[in-house]
């Protein structure tokens, strides 16, 4: 199908691209993303891929908007405190492009519907905030080889991957097992500088644009670690993808999915 | 002896273990940190065993949480 006018003029900074054209851009228009989390990560990723024209965007999250959100979560805005997250993202990606078609799962991924849920896109972006949803959908994308950007933040600080499942080394490769509870500080306990969110979540944006125009490279086999102080960015190489993972291995170990508890841990912050 | 950390030249005592490391790093969470030398995540249980060579190349890869508030437990 031919992009109509409209389209070439809001595209028009991306069909200029040589490595987005016409084709580029119609391949976004035709592509679906999955983004679990409309927090720190998710709002900005999802406010670029509705503007990019990422024809069908879905968001995952059981949350309501909450005041302590606003300082980072940019999709929400102060009426929206109350509101379910899912609804109030959709209203600005629909206000930001109102030709897309928007996705809501208003409930948090388990290991009963999350293969149902990432089955349906190209490209699923992991936005959430703790540790056994980040190893669910790491396990999840993996056994239905999906391919999936990884990140977190914390302070001033970030990280991201992107895994192809079946080529390039997972997040369990590098994260063996869960941490206990308490052990590894929260975004809500350690404080996160609002524009991390604003960079990680825009590189995961991005990561998911050139996957679907099949341009550049991906960032697989390496996490990116961004220090916001020292304004550092480092590409870190990692090991080939398996060796001894428990569920990308080419026999893995892990190979049901279930819903992770984290440990319980006797130390806890503030106690 | 001449060791990267993190992409970091760093001068350290010939024959210093991992653990020895670590501390010195001031590493946060130490005992959920991975760490990989020359290319190659060390296995937790060898960290002791584990003695760092000339010119090694050592990064510490950190949990990180995300998105925040945004999909509590």
């Amino acid at each position: 199908m031919a992009l109509s006018n409209e389209q070439l003029e809001r595209y028009s900074r991306h069909i200029i691209l040589k490595e987005i054209g016409a084709k580029g851009q119609k391949k976004l228009l035709n592509a679906k993303v999955l983004i679990i989390g409309a927090g720190g990560l998710g709002a900005p990723a999802a406010m670029y891929l509705a503007a990019a024209g990422v024809g069908t965007i879905g968001i995952a999250d059981a949350d309501v908007v909450d005041l302590s959100n606003l300082q980072r979560q940019i999709i929400h805005t102060t009426p929206d405190i109350g509101k379910a997250k899912v609804d109030s993202a959709k209203e600005t990606m629909l206000a930001i492009n109102p030709e897309i078609t928007v996705v809501t799962w208003p409930e948090r991924v388990d290991s009963g519907n999350i293969l149902d849920i990432i089955e349906e896109y190209d490209f699923v972006l992991d936005g959430t905030d703790n540790f056994p949803a980040k190893f669910l959908i790491n396990d999840a994308c993996v056994m239905a080889r999906k391919p999936f950007s990884h990140a977190g933040i914390i302070r001033f600080q970030g990280q991201l991957m992107t895994v192809l499942p079946g080529e390039s080394p997972c997040y369990r490769c590098i994260f063996r097992e869960m941490p206990p509870q308490g052990v590894i500080p929260t975004c809500k306990e350690a404080g996160v500088i609002g524009a991390m969110g604003g960079v990680i979540g825009s590189l995961q944006a991005m990561e998911a644009v050139k996957y679907i125009c099949g341009v550049g490279e991906l960032l697989t086999g390496y996490l990116l670690t961004y220090d916001a102080l020292q304004m550092n960015f480092r590409k870190v190489k990692l090991p080939a993808r398996g060796k001894g993972c428990a569920v990308c291995a080419d026999e893995p170990e892990i190979r049901e999915l279930a819903d992770y508890e984290q440990p319980a841990c006797e130390w806890r912050p503030g106690t | 002896m001449h060791i990267v950390v993190s992409g970091t030249e760093k001068e350290v005592p010939a024959g210093i273990a991992l653990p020895a490391l670590i501390e010195q790093e001031g590493i946060e969470s130490p005992e959920y940190v991975t760490v990989s030398i020359n290319g190659n995540f060390v296995d937790r249980r060898d960290f002791a065993a584990t003695v760092l060579q000339e010119n090694d190349e050592v990064e510490f890869l950190y949990f990180m949480g995300g998105g925040c508030h945004g999909f509590e437990q």
